[in-house]
């Protein structure tokens, strides 16, 4: 349940403005890739486009290939909603659909999809995505309570229980922790390395202990100047990457000198 | 800064007093400037409470009298000069049909072009849709009622006269109330909602439905209520696409129909009956009473569409801590 994926020549553009230039790079499966850098550097945009969320925004669009398993995303025959179905995404804050409780959000991808499903199978579901977002225990007797009454860390785990319960071969989280307090920080991180056995994760991050507790590799992103593309400076493992950088920016970056 | 008392000045001062007095701020002119300022906010209030108020009372002390079963259960057929009979039954019946049937028509169309708007509509031609919203706010009901008029009678040739024709004017003046509320509800919807559901491989026409439309209905609701709220009143449109008559019609497709407004209007213009001296059974202010009532039936008819639409709101709101 876990797939590569890469990329190779890449450019993302708004519009006529390119925001990211020139990114190739492979995500291995079943680990755990960090993408860091300053803010605005192209991230979020450049880990949109690897489940097609980028073309929610109207003009979005992108050069390149984004291969899984030697599939081109961006493909003829492609079909992005089949795309996101196998790719699913963690955002920045929580959004667990307000009108809906516990077990149908953790359900969301399957009703939504108008797909039927019996109740028995709906309740394993409902145990497993959340058995494996960690939520169990603190939420089993109160499923039919709205998703909105949990805390936020919680909010934030229902989201990757209802992102898993589609079954995804691959998980993007968009800073997944930066609304939340360092115990549900801590949650999710260890959610992460758990998960990390079954998918392939791609995790934005602006917090570098983050990336160096929970990744296996890490690609840092910069930008040159308001106006300019982002870049991807460099990728490695992420012990190389916090310990011996080989390029000047990334080495800045990390020992904090600037971002 | 002035409230340090003379006799201080020659001890060494006091930290916590200097502390006092940076914190007391007695800045006389804000004091009196948010006094002025709620003054003018608490009278403008009041001011805008009298119409409402008057009306009410008018209404209610005019209209109560006459008000009764009897008079919500029977039409006009049959009845004239002072005789103390007759009802609004055949108005309520008009009103509430035409107006059902103007909802009919209106609210698919006004939803899906704010749903086109929010969701869809990029470039030209939803800012056109845009624009002619607009200028459809504008029209006069009258002009509406004409139109309708008019469309009809090229196909039924002049004269025409029933229900629906009515329930077009109506729409005419209801589309764009519903385009607006409806527009201004859906994009109250967060983007992370749908965004949520993009990533979910949901396709865009059921994110639409099942997630921006479920989580705005109930401000959709209101809208649509208001919208109706808006067009139930209206009398000019009515009177010359639906006509006047005394008794009841419940087919919209075919032949006159009162509604509350037009009888309002219609008994009020009919003046003082001229009651014979000594004459039993004659009331010289029917005509006057009847209208009050009928105004009084209808305000009450829209406080309960109100008060329905606060009840569907409140059954669909999101769900939240309790």
């Amino acid at each position: 349940m876990a797939k590569r994926i890469d990329v190779k020549d890449l450019n993302i553009y708004y519009g006529d403005f390119l925001a990211v230039a020139e990114v190739g790079m492979a995500v291995e499966p079943r680990s755990v890739t960090a993408f860091i850098g300053p803010s605005g550097c192209g991230k979020s945009t450049f880990l949109r486009t690897l489940n097609r969320m980028h073309e929610v925004i109207p003009g979005a669009r992108v050069e390149g290939t984004v291969a899984m398993d030697g599939v081109d995303l961006y493909g003829d025959g492609v079909d992005p909603v089949a795309v996101r179905r196998n790719v699913g995404m963690v955002f920045q804050r929580p959004n667990p659909f307000p009108t809906m409780s516990i077990a149908e959000n953790v359900l969301a991808g399957v009703r939504l999809n108008n797909r039927k499903i019996s109740k028995g199978d709906a309740n394993d579901l409902v145990e497993s995505a959340l058995q494996g977002a960690n939520l169990w225990k603190e939420v089993k007797d109160r499923l039919a309570r709205p998703g909105s009454s949990l805390s936020g860390g919680q909010q934030q785990r229902l989201c990757i229980a209802r992102a898993i319960a589609v079954k995804p071969q691959v998980l993007l989280m968009d800073e997944p922790c930066s609304a939340l307090d360092p115990i549900s920080t801590l949650a999710i991180e260890d959610l992460i390395a758990e998960l990390k056995n079954d998918y392939t994760i791609v995790i934005v991050t602006h917090n570098m202990q983050q990336a160096a507790r929970v990744s296996d590799r890490t690609a840092f992103f910069n930008i040159a100047g308001t106006g300019m593309p982002g870049r991807l400076i460099e990728v490695g493992p992420t012990g190389t990457m916090f310990s011996a950088p080989t390029q000047r920016a990334t080495e800045d970056y990390i020992s904090g000198r600037f971002g | 800064m002035t409230t340090l008392t003379p006799g201080a000045a020659p001890v060494a001062p006091d930290p916590s007093d200097q502390t006092r007095a940076m914190l007391a701020g007695s800045d006389r002119r804000r004091r009196v400037t948010d006094r002025v300022a709620t003054g003018l906010v608490v009278t403008a209030f009041l001011i805008a409470l009298v119409p409402l108020v008057s009306v009410s009372w008018t209404v209610v002390s005019n209209g109560f009298e006459r008000l009764s079963p009897y008079f919500l259960s029977v039409s006009m057929r049959g009845v004239f000069g002072g005789m103390d009979a007759g009802g609004i039954y055949h108005a309520i019946v008009g009103t509430l049909l035409i107006t059902t049937v103007a909802a009919l028509i209106s609210v698919p169309i006004g939803l899906l072009a704010a749903i086109y708007l929010v969701e869809y509509g990029r470039g030209r031609l939803a800012r056109w849709v845009t624009f002619f919203v607009d200028v459809m706010t504008g029209i006069p009901s009258i002009v509406a009622g004409l139109f309708a008029y008019a469309f009809f009678a090229v196909l039924f040739g002049p004269g025409v006269r029933f229900g629906v024709v009515g329930s077009v004017a109506l729409s005419v003046l209801m589309i764009p109330v519903v385009v607006r509320s409806c527009e201004e509800m859906l994009r109250l919807v967060p983007n992370e909602l749908r965004e949520a559901a993009y990533a979910l491989g949901v396709p865009k026409w059921l994110v639409v439905i099942k997630v921006v439309l479920r989580t705005a209905v109930a401000g959709l609701g209101t809208g649509i209520m208001l919208a109706v709220a808006r067009v139930i009143g209206e009398t000019a449109p009515l009177l010359i696409t639906v006509g006047v008559i005394d008794s009841i019609n419940f087919n919209v497709f075919e032949g006159r129909m009162m509604s509350l407004p037009v009888y309002v209007y219609r008994q009020y213009s009919q003046g003082l009956v001229p009651c014979a001296p000594g004459a039993a059974d004659c009331i010289a202010t029917i005509n006057y009473d009847r209208a009050w009532a009928a105004a009084l039936t209808l305000i009450i008819i829209v406080m309960l569409l109100n008060l329905v639409g606060r009840l569907i709101t409140r059954f669909f709101a999101p769900k939240t801590l309790r």
